[in-house]
């Protein structure tokens, strides 16, 4: 009984959060902030979800404890990734953002070396 | 009933994602969304295999979670100009 | 099969027909590669539901995948955009 309460609460909570993921997907002005839009949120509530199903069906606790435990490891690889490779390829960040550490590191950069 | 309601909260999720994936003004925007919408899929994959009671559905959602990474970091390694 | 499976059923047939418009307009590529990765994606999660899941996980692998990264090799060999 207690289990099954513990399960539908988490089901719940991670559905809420890729709502919210997904909303921000579609709302946030550019690449970046909808990059951490979408990655922390279905991060946290694909792992919620599916642990969630595990716990209220404990026969299956163990594989989606390794599927929770792929997407805990591919996903912040893959968001890097992707934030690194449109920095490089000249996205433009939106015009109301006030800071850029990766271009203040680069030039810091610059200057030691000069 | 709270199957309904779980599972349609996660469709209206994919089809943001999808909407923007198909909209988005660059491709990175577009990856962006292709990314998150394979997480929020392997969840719906995961409900649904508990809707269908069948053990070997959750097969698909690991091979799902595991070669998706794979495509959105090809994609990435383009972008970047390597590959 | 309830209501609520064929209305998502629905919906990503809705948006498999977007994708593949997309694919064929596209002048940038890139966005035709990303935009037929959509169409596989959703084509294994519709292979789910009609409950054939080793058709399912070989559509996710080889489709998802495989096809993705060799056409990423293919416009990196010649070029990105049509003229």
């Amino acid at each position: 009984m207690i289990l099954n309460v513990i399960g539908w609460f988490l089901i719940y909570f991670g559905a809420v959060f890729l709502f919210l993921g997904a909303l921000g997907i579609v709302r946030f002005p550019d690449v970046y902030n909808r990059l951490q839009a979408g990655t922390k949120c279905t991060t946290l509530g694909a792992f919620s979800a599916i642990i969630g199903v595990g716990i209220l069906h404990p026969a299956w606790l163990a594989k989606t404890f390794i599927i929770a435990l792929f997407i805990l490891l591919t996903n912040p690889i893959s968001s890097h990734a992707l934030g690194r490779a449109s920095y490089r390829s000249g996205v433009k960040l939106w015009e109301k953002s006030v800071v850029d550490k990766c271009k203040e590191f680069a030039e810091c950069v610059e200057e030691r070396n000069e | 009933m709270s199957w309904y309601i779980a599972i349609g909260i996660i469709t209206i999720g994919v089809i943001l994602t999808l909407i923007r994936a198909l909209k988005g003004p660059t491709p990175a925007d577009r990856m962006v969304a292709v990314d998150s919408m394979t997480t929020i899929t392997t969840a719906l994959l995961v409900l649904l295999g508990l809707y269908f009671k069948r053990y070997i559905y959750l097969d698909i959602a690991l091979v799902y979670a595991v070669l998706a990474f794979v495509a959105t970091l090809a994609v990435a390694r383009y972008m970047e100009g390597g590959l | 099969m309830s209501s609520l499976i064929l209305i998502l059923s629905a919906i990503l047939v809705i948006f498999m027909i977007v994708g593949a418009i997309v694919t064929i307009h596209a002048r940038d590529l890139l966005v035709a590669i990303i935009a037929s990765a959509i169409v596989d994606l959703v084509l294994a999660v519709l292979f789910y539901i009609l409950q054939a899941p080793d058709v399912a996980i070989t559509q996710a692998s080889i489709m998802g995948g495989l096809t993705t990264a060799i056409f990423l090799v293919a416009i990196k060999k010649t070029e990105r955009y049509e003229q």
